[in-house]
């Protein structure tokens, strides 16, 4: 009994990961796009960046996934999700999409923290502006983002249970599929909160993880 | 000989008109110190002959080259831009220093970026044709300029590690290794304890006594007066006095430099 609730639990846990890393390799670039969105110059698309991240931060991401997952299908005639990992994809695009609103106002608050005397201060001595960028401003942008996105990236890994909204089959779902009565048991409690180790263990590695990376840029002060 | 002239500075900010008007001009060799109280526009004059602000009418001359001219319409290209901002060096009142580099490479980070850049595209950079050659010239000088600030043994410190006069100073050769015409202090010794102005304020002296090209803006009256060639006080937007430090200081005509002096020497 303890493997096959194992074996469950594993494969539970491989799509939890799963939706974890899709969701940071696409929410990671797309929240920058926005980021820069919100401070551009030209006010229609500050506007419509900061309209995005207003909506996006106002509502709950299980109503997002909800109405990713079903409006589709309830304006196109068949559901455009009705496919092989459909699910997974839909949860994918109402988990990136939120996730980059949120990264793109950590992104916006260290890319303005940076002091605007750096910037001149590279400018002063000739440096162009890639050239302040990348070597002036970015490690300290991300020295002060790292903080805030250790705090986000860990609720993005308790965030994947909400997927089970529309049906994702990831660890609390494997584990509350024993409660219920799956794989020929019923009435097991223990397995759903035996995910919670899962999570606890993953969160731990990224936990010290972090506090690698500040440990490493706290050589310097900004 | 005439290493700057500015003719007719105006920039406003909005509605505010910072700068109305400002004419001056400044030879080889001199010190020249801007006093006046704050909002007076100093700073902003500074800005704008560092390139970090464009005034809306006037011209500045460096070196007989004409750097920037209003009245051409033209946009001066980044390039221009940047090749302008190099006739002259700015030292800031917070120091800007690069808080994750060690103070060598504050000071060598700019012309070693500079020295690959022209290294690319033109095949040699101050007579170097190796990037080798280039970066041990660039090294040799950041030892030989944090030597000139006595701070060669913090070479390898990181800012942070450093007291604001010892920051102030690394931001001096920062801004020397450039090899800047006229180097531009903008209130240097404002954000320091009392105690750490005599250090700084001697590096400038000694950087008078090499003969460097200097403008200085500044509320060390004192200093001003023994460091300067030219004095010029800046009062809402325009030059109210200028003339060497035995004029405007000692003997001002202006009767908004005598109030000021006066408001100065109560403190």
């Amino acid at each position: 009994m303890f493997l096959t609730v194992i074996e469950a639990l594993n494969e539970g846990f491989l799509q939890t990961l799963k939706l974890f890393a899709v969701t940071l390799l696409g929410a990671l670039p797309l929240g920058l796009v926005i980021a820069f969105g919100s401070m551009n110059k030209f006010a229609p698309l500050r506007w419509l960046s900061r309209v995005i991240v207003w909506i996006v931060r106002g509502t709950p991401l299980m109503l997002q996934l909800i109405v990713i997952f079903y409006v589709p299908g309830m304006i196109l005639d068949q559901n455009p999700w009705a496919v092989e990992n459909g699910r997974f994809a839909a949860a994918a695009v109402a988990f990136i999409l939120n996730y980059a609103c949120y990264f793109s106002e950590i992104f916006r608050g260290g890319i303005e923290g940076v002091p605007i005397g750096q910037q001149e201060a590279g400018q002063v001595l000739g440096m162009t502006k890639s050239q302040i960028f990348f070597k002036v401003t970015l490690l300290q942008m991300i020295k002060r983002i790292v903080p805030p996105m250790s705090n986000e990236i860990i609720t993005l890994v308790k965030d994947t249970a909400i997927a089970r909204i529309i049906s994702w089959q990831e660890l609390i779902y494997a584990g509350y599929a024993f409660l219920k009565g799956s794989h020929g048991y019923a009435g097991l409690f223990w397995p759903l909160l035996f995910t919670g180790l899962y999570y606890l263990a993953f969160n731990g590695v990224l936990t010290l993880l972090f506090g690698w990376i500040e440990k490493k840029m706290s050589y310097f002060r900004s | 000989m005439e290493v700057l002239r500015v003719e007719n500075i105006k920039k406003s900010f909005g509605k505010t008109e910072v700068l109305k008007g400002i004419d001056f001009s400044l030879g080889e060799g001199e010190v020249l110190s801007i006093i006046g109280s704050s909002g007076s526009g100093k700073t902003t004059l500074l800005r704008c002959l560092n390139f970090l602000e464009t005034p809306q009418e006037g011209r500045i001359i460096a070196d007989g080259e004409t750097l920037f001219d209003a009245e051409d319409k033209t946009k001066l290209s980044d390039a221009a831009i940047r090749r302008n901002r190099l006739h002259f060096g700015l030292v800031f009142q917070q120091f800007n220093l690069f808080p994750q580099y060690t103070v060598k490479r504050n000071i060598t980070l700019a012309e070693e970026l500079l020295a690959k850049e022209k290294l690319k595209k033109e095949g040699s950079y101050n007579g170097y044709t190796t990037l080798r050659e280039a970066l041990a010239a660039i090294d040799e000088k950041a030892e030989r300029l944090l030597e000139e600030v006595g701070l060669l043994a913090k070479r390898d410190s990181y800012p942070c590690q450093l007291s604001g006069g010892q920051q102030q100073r690394v931001a001096i050769a920062r801004a020397l290794a450039m090899e800047p015409e006229i180097l531009c202090f903008d209130e240097p010794t404002s954000a320091l304890d009392p105690e750490l102005t005599g250090e700084v304020l001697r590096v400038i002296r000694e950087l008078k006594s090499t003969g460097r090209t200097m403008i200085i803006v500044t509320h060390e009256i004192e200093f001003a007066r023994d460091v300067s060639d030219t004095i010029v006080f800046m009062d809402e937007g325009v030059v109210a006095e200028m003339g060497p430090p035995a004029q405007v200081i000692e003997n001002p005509l202006n009767e908004r430099t005598r109030a000021f002096l006066a408001r100065f020497n109560e403190r």
